[in-house]
């Protein structure tokens, strides 16, 4: 029985912002099915009665001094940008044309 | 014996005797990485300028009466996941390829402030997902004791410049064995500190709760020494621990352990461990034993789980990280051709610029994560790192350190497992438990096995805050192994 579908390797790519052709999600789906149906084994030991860990250290609500201090300037900042404007890092649309 | 031969402290009392210079102790590893590493290549990227000028720099601090530290002007391979200012920053990954961030790790500029001379930035797999470098989208890493293998992974470049002797110290990331594993199998000392107390801030993230920094050398004092220089609290990193750094340099200095409680842990051996690997394990723990240490034998349970819930976690945390590789920002912008949405061109950017096994991650991840799969997968798995931390935690009441294989095989041939993602994982079945609860562990090298004659590691585990003891035993086995084989484990290894 397999624990995934190619559909939902096609949805997960979508959420996951991954444009996968179709060859690629036959590829993905068989190995992710091998992989979750392994994985799958820690329900077998996780029971109810066991509180979850996040994290290995018990660290909670760690703060720094509210202070200012010195940070990048907009030059170092945009760098790196793929496109630049204005002092700003210049984006594709991100409404659709109906918006 | 030449300057590339020789370990990090001893470069360090020539350096500060004035008996050589920064400058000649950089060109002999720079000499040694143009004559090698086209063959190794565990180098992304060689700075040979900005290394000679940090050289000539810590060679006028010198002259100039300044108190330096014990690493001053020794060189050192620096992992590229690490960023830095001065040279490209791409995490083994094409998304990155020729970034320079414009910011330096806090390990980068410990670094700089110990006086290390930083060579270039080493190979790793693409956001240090994986076992064996073949993840890098610039291509493998090759192990120096046998060029048709994996040098381990993800730091693999940094194990492969120790172990070729490109380097004498190098940085890595250790999340679920990547620094133990590729330590084990190039035959070097490799240490993943308690997490928490080696900074992450300017360490590209792959899963935050795991990753560590920590050091690579060709012996326990060297990498003592660098684990001291770029440890301690971090006001940057929110999850940095604030305690001293254990007191390491002082335990590897002394290697005692008479007296000293070892727990084999039971469950890592058997099918899947190859025999040379268990009998080389063995003659470790009976030395061990020799040395004066008390050796029980114990059992860990819930470790057999830990390999399934760390591929749910660490790809969960992934696919969270991973998500500002938008090519908003910085790095590759595929299909900005004013007329696709900015959704359509992330998708684009991300699908050209990741590799397979980072697709893999981030869909598993994402899977793992989402309504209706969330309790049985991510949910259970969290709840198996509870019932990891109570095993040594409970093993911990018994005994001082817990010893196994690092690794269950020898190094095996680039390829072998390219194309099959659970068998690649089986790599850091040993190593993974210490992540998952936040333990030291440290790799050393304890012998050849007799079916391939390749470097097998003994891994060494202490509590949370303990990683003295690591060194402490590490040490202890290092001395009398090199009296019984006449010198390091690496003078067997062919010649480059």
């Amino acid at each position: 029985m397999s624990a995934i579908t190619r559909d939902e390797v096609a949805h997960l790519a979508r959420l996951s912002r991954l444009a996968l052709a179709d060859a690629e999600l036959d590829h993905y789906a068989a190995q992710l099915d091998q992989i979750i149906v392994s994985v799958a084994r820690v329900a077998e030991v996780a029971t109810e009665d066991i509180p979850p860990s996040s994290h290995a250290l018990p660290l909670t609500n760690v703060y720094r001094p509210d202070q200012a201090r010195p940070s990048l300037s907009p030059e170092q900042a945009l760098a790196a940008a793929p496109a630049v404007e204005d002092d700003r890092f210049r984006v594709p649309r991100i409404l659709g044309e109906e918006a | 014996m030449s300057l590339t031969g020789k370990t990090a402290a001893e470069l360090g009392a020539l350096l500060a005797a004035g008996e050589v210079s920064a400058v000649e102790v950089a060109q002999a590893h720079l000499d040694r990485i143009a004559e090698v590493d086209g063959r190794v290549h565990a180098f992304l990227h060689v700075g040979a300028e900005s290394a000679l000028e940090q050289a000539r720099s810590v060679d006028a601090r010198r002259a100039a009466g300044e108190e330096l530290g014990p690493l001053a002007g020794v060189p050192i391979a620096h992992k590229d996941v690490f960023t830095t200012v001065d040279m490209p920053t791409t995490a083994g990954s094409k998304i990155l390829e020729g970034y320079r961030p414009p910011y330096d790790a806090t390990v980068t500029t410990r670094l700089r402030e110990a006086g290390l001379v930083i060579l270039g930035k080493t190979n790793l797999d693409e956001f240090a997902m994986g076992s064996s470098t073949e993840n890098s989208a610039y291509g493998p890493t090759c192990n120096p004791w046998d060029l048709g293998r994996i040098p381990g992974g993800s730091s693999g470049g940094s194990s492969a410049a120790v172990a070729s002797y490109q380097a004498p110290l190098s940085t890595g990331t250790d999340t679920g064995g990547s620094i133990r594993q590729p330590a084990a199998v190039t035959g070097i000392v490799g240490m993943k500190p308690t997490y928490g107390g080696s900074s992450r801030y300017g360490l590209i993230a792959f899963a935050s709760s795991l990753d560590t920094p920590g050091p690579f050398a060709r012996n326990v004092l060297d990498a003592a020494l660098l684990h001291e220089a770029f440890s301690g609290h971090d006001v940057m990193d929110s999850t940095s621990i604030h305690a001293a750094v254990p007191p390491v340099v002082e335990a590897a200095r002394q290697g005692d352990i008479a007296g000293l409680r070892v727990g084999v842990v039971k469950e890592f051996a058997g099918e899947g461990y190859q025999r040379g690997v268990l009998a080389r394990f063995q003659e470790a723990v009976d030395l061990l034993e020799s040395l004066g240490a008390k050796v029980v034998e114990l059992s860990c349970p819930s470790f057999t789980y830990a390999l399934p819930a760390y591929y749910l976690i660490a790809p969960s945390e992934a696919s969270s990280n991973l998500a500002r590789f938008d090519g908003m920002r910085y790095g590759l912008r595929v299909g900005d051709d004013g007329t696709r949405s900015a959704e359509e061109v992330m998708a684009l950017t991300r699908a050209a610029g990741f590799g397979p096994e980072v697709k893999r991650r981030i869909m598993l991840g994402t899977y793992a994560l989402s309504s209706g799969y969330y309790d049985a997968y991510y949910g259970s798995a969290q709840k198996v790192r509870t019932l990891i931390a109570r095993d040594f935690e409970a093993a911990f009441h018994q005994v001082d350190v817990l010893v196994s294989p690092t690794t269950p095989t020898t190094a095996f041939p680039i390829g072998e497992r390219a194309d099959d993602p659970m068998a690649m994982y089986l790599a850091d079945l040993c190593t993974i438990p210490a992540n998952l609860a936040g333990n030291a562990a440290i790799s050393v090298p304890c012998g050849l096995a007799d079916e391939d004659g390749l470097p097998v590691g003994l891994q060494i585990m202490a509590p949370v805050l303990g990683d003295d003891r690591c060194y402490r035993v590490g040490a202890a086995v290092e001395k009398a192994l090199r009296d019984r084989w006449g010198g390091p484990l690496l003078k067997e290894a062919p010649a480059l």
